[in-house]
């Protein structure tokens, strides 16, 4: 490792160009970076999970759960207006993907490899299987949602898009540098020695139950702030959220940009969705095969991911 | 001093440069003259095959025939009031989310002047606010859900095809006529709003037309699950009189191939709401005495027009198999569309009519389609309301043909405007209160 540390200055640098840039972006462009933002959100949980040896094929859980928590809430609670706005409904949609992730966490942090997968996998099909039941929650059709205020500041017709665009932004600044922090804390850097060896990490006094159990509640925090936000961007939820190929897809785009950076889950999550939105309008027969060459070619010349390019080119200089 | 942050920066900025290169290098120059249509099916996934593929056929041969100015009367003008039409195909599969976003850059990336698409009743709900925020006229040609203009009211949308209630409702009506004393119906319905919404609709049907008579069993499988061994066993144990039914593409196959050998569709009549695909894929596999629906009156319900005659030689000719409903119901919507162009244009003095002009005639508009008389008399004027048909399917000699056809009038399978769907059924079909 470098001594200085160059991530959280580029990150703001990011921030601000992203902020601004995105001004000047047209309107489907912006839509698609919430939709990247919002997904690398998930990514990002993912990350902080691969990193410490395991990987979830059921993030969806938490995602469709962040999404559907704020909605349900405003219709059940009875807040609608502090459920309708841009800022409460992901962050509650997080606190409510926390709270499943702090109880499931419990069972979960006891298994590893391809026990922990497939039971968060079924843990979420769980849920796919709940909602398509329920015609109260519209079933398989689901329901739209709107925001009309961002923390309470109602907004002009023409801002709306723009605002939760600056939202995303902001939020996916403060995910990634607070997780970035959190690497570097001493919990943090438990992680990958539970990964390389759990009976030395118990020898030194730490508890691997205990650091399986935080990540595990961070990276479904992160899944239901991004789930919240991609449901405001589309206006429309459905219980597709929790089924295994959207989990699916956080692992492919989770291996497309490796886990070398708090950075790199969010930058192949804006690539993911161009590659697939291009690939929509250039191959509408074949969009499936370009997705799947692209992850062969990644898996084959970058096995540790996109971000592997910058590591390496940093190593040379 | 960290000598590393120009590079990162120029890192970045290039970064930031690719992407909006990329976003804005794709932004087609919008052209004057043509008539640019965003058109939206299934063109992968389960839905492709029995649905989106049809459809997608069905638009082109009408396209090609509209810009040559080869259709029958009333449409032979060419292209859309002289205007050449121009078709841009998008895959329908891959959810919501991304139908979402697909729609959002075919309007404000690719400027289409209109979408035409979408089959799945969730990707309607979900894209329908989308078209009013955009203002962009969007014409929805299959999807069934009667929440789309039940919940709400739209300006820019318009759907040609009629709502799925009415396909439960005439069945019942369908299966009552038929058999006056059955004493037990049953259903297998595949578990998601479609097949959910479809055996309520003919359940609360069922309960107003021959109250008393109850439903035996109703099994509900999962969506694509292949297998129905087990339910046939239900629906066999369950002397059921009549099974009703929504399967579609290839869930209505494998109900048909594992449930002939086993006498399901000799032992109960079996009516299939959705059967019309089935019946032009499995042909002469499909039992004597299946009630089949064609959800409109297509295929082989169609009337003997000149514009059907004209559509199903066409696509024959091309595709080598006939026309099913999806095709039907998307010449139907871009007939309708043409129509309201047109009549928008005539009131402009032959000048091309801006959409706005397009909304107003297309509202309340009725039109002549390869199935029929089309009226939008629904939602303000933005609902299609048609007339149906059930028949039976009869082999004779490896072709099936349908005898005992019934067709029921739009009116009578169909709420009154501001009625809701399932309201209107459980008041046991009342006219506007």
């Amino acid at each position: 490792m470098t001594a200085a540390d160059r991530t959280l200055p580029a990150l703001s640098l990011a921030l601000q160009v992203f902020l601004i840039g995105g001004w000047f972006l047209p309107d489907w462009a912006q839509s698609l970076l919430i939709l990247a933002f919002g997904k690398g959100l998930v990514v990002l949980g993912l990350l902080l999970l691969i990193r410490t040896g395991l990987v979830s094929f059921g993030q969806g859980l938490y995602y469709c759960l962040g999404a559907y928590a704020a909605v349900s809430a405003s219709k059940i609670l009875a807040f609608p207006d502090l459920m309708s706005d841009a800022l409460a409904m992901p962050l509650f949609g997080g606190v409510v993907a926390g709270v499943l992730g702090l109880v499931l966490g419990f069972l979960l942090a006891r298994y590893r490899a391809i026990f922990f997968a497939m039971l968060s996998l079924a843990f979420s099909m769980i849920l796919y299987g709940l909602l398509i039941k329920m015609s109260v929650l519209g079933s398989s059709d689901g329901f739209n949602i709107d925001y009309r205020t961002l923390a309470g500041i109602k907004l002009p017709d023409g801002m709306k898009l723009y605002a939760l665009y600056a939202l995303s932004t902001l939020l996916v600044f403060i995910a990634t540098a607070c997780l970035h922090r959190y690497l570097r804390s001493h919990l943090g850097r438990l992680a990958p020695a539970v990964r390389d060896n759990e009976l030395r990490v118990e020898y030194m006094g730490s508890s691997v139950r205990y650091v399986v159990h935080v990540n595990y509640i961070i990276a479904a925090v992160l899944a239901g702030v991004g789930g919240g936000l991609v449901a405001l961007s589309i206006g429309h939820i459905d219980p597709d959220l929790a089924y295994w190929t959207t989990s699916g897809e956080f692992v492919f785009v989770a291996v497309l940009g490796g886990t070398g950076n708090v950075a790199a889950p969010v930058l192949a999550s804006l690539l993911f969705e161009w590659i697939k939105s291009a690939a929509y309008q250039y191959a509408p027969y074949t969009w499936q095969m370009v997705l799947g060459i692209t992850l062969l070619l990644v898996i084959m010349f970058l096995p540790a991911g996109l971000w592997s390019i910058f590591q390496r080119r940093a190593r040379e200089a | 001093m960290n000598t590393k942050l120009p590079r990162q920066l120029g890192f970045w900025s290039a970064t930031i440069l690719v992407l909006a290169s990329a976003f804005g290098a794709v932004s087609a120059a919008a052209q004057e003259n043509p008539v640019k249509i965003g058109a939206v099916t299934f063109l992968s996934g389960a839905a492709a095959g029995p649905f989106g593929v049809p459809a997608r056929n069905g638009a082109e041969i009408i396209v090609e025939a509209m810009n040559a100015g080869q259709l029958p009367a009333p449409y032979t003008a060419k292209g859309l009031g002289g205007a050449p039409v121009q078709l841009a195909f998008t895959d329908e599969a891959g959810g919501t989310t991304k139908q979402v976003n697909e729609y959002r850059n075919l309007v404000q990336r690719d400027n289409v002047d209109m979408v035409i698409g979408y089959i799945s009743s969730g990707d309607c709900l979900a894209v329908a606010p989308l078209a009013d925020e955009l203002k962009k006229l969007t014409v929805f040609f299959d999807c069934g859900t009667p929440r789309i203009f039940e919940d709400a009211s739209y300006k820019y949308l318009f759907r040609t095809g009629a709502t799925a209630t009415m396909d439960s409702v005439a069945a019942a009506l369908y299966v009552t006529e038929l058999k006056p004393s059955l004493k037990k119906y049953a259903g297998i319905n595949q578990n998601y709003s479609w097949g959910q919404d479809s055996w309520n609709d003919f359940e609360a049907a069922m309960k107003v037309l021959k109250p008393g008579v109850e439903a035996a069993t109703s099994q509900m499988p999962k969506l694509l699950a292949g297998q129905y061994g087990a339910e046939i066993s239900t629906l066999l144990t369950s002397h059921a009189d009549v099974v009703h039914t929504s399967f579609w593409g290839g869930d209505a196959e494998a109900l048909i191939l594992q449930g002939a050998p086993r006498g399901l569709f000799q032992k109960s009549t079996v009516v299939m709401t959705a059967g019309e695909p089935t019946l032009v894929r499995l042909g002469s596999q499909v039992p004597d005495g299946t009630v089949i629906g064609a959800r409109g009156p297509f295929d082989v319900f169609a009337p003997d027009t000149e514009l059907n005659r004209w559509f199903r030689k066409a696509y024959e000719d091309r595709y080598g198999v006939v026309p099913s409903y999806p095709a039907y119901k998307m010449a139907q919507a871009i007939l309708g569309v043409k129509s309201a162009w047109e009549k928008a244009q005539a009131a402009n003095d032959g000048k091309r009519p801006s959409e706005d002009q397009v909304i107003a005639a297309f509202e309340h508009l009725s039109f002549e389609g390869p199935g029929g008389k089309v009226e939008m008399a629904l939602g303000k004027g933005h609902q299609a309301m048609q007339g149906t048909a059930y028949g039976i399917a009869k082999n004779a000699g490896g072709k099936i043909t349908m005898v005992n056809v019934k067709t029921y009038p739009a009116t009578k399978v169909t709420p009154p405007d501001g009625v809701k769907s399932d309201e209107w059924i459980k008041s046991g079909f009342k006219a506007g209160k």
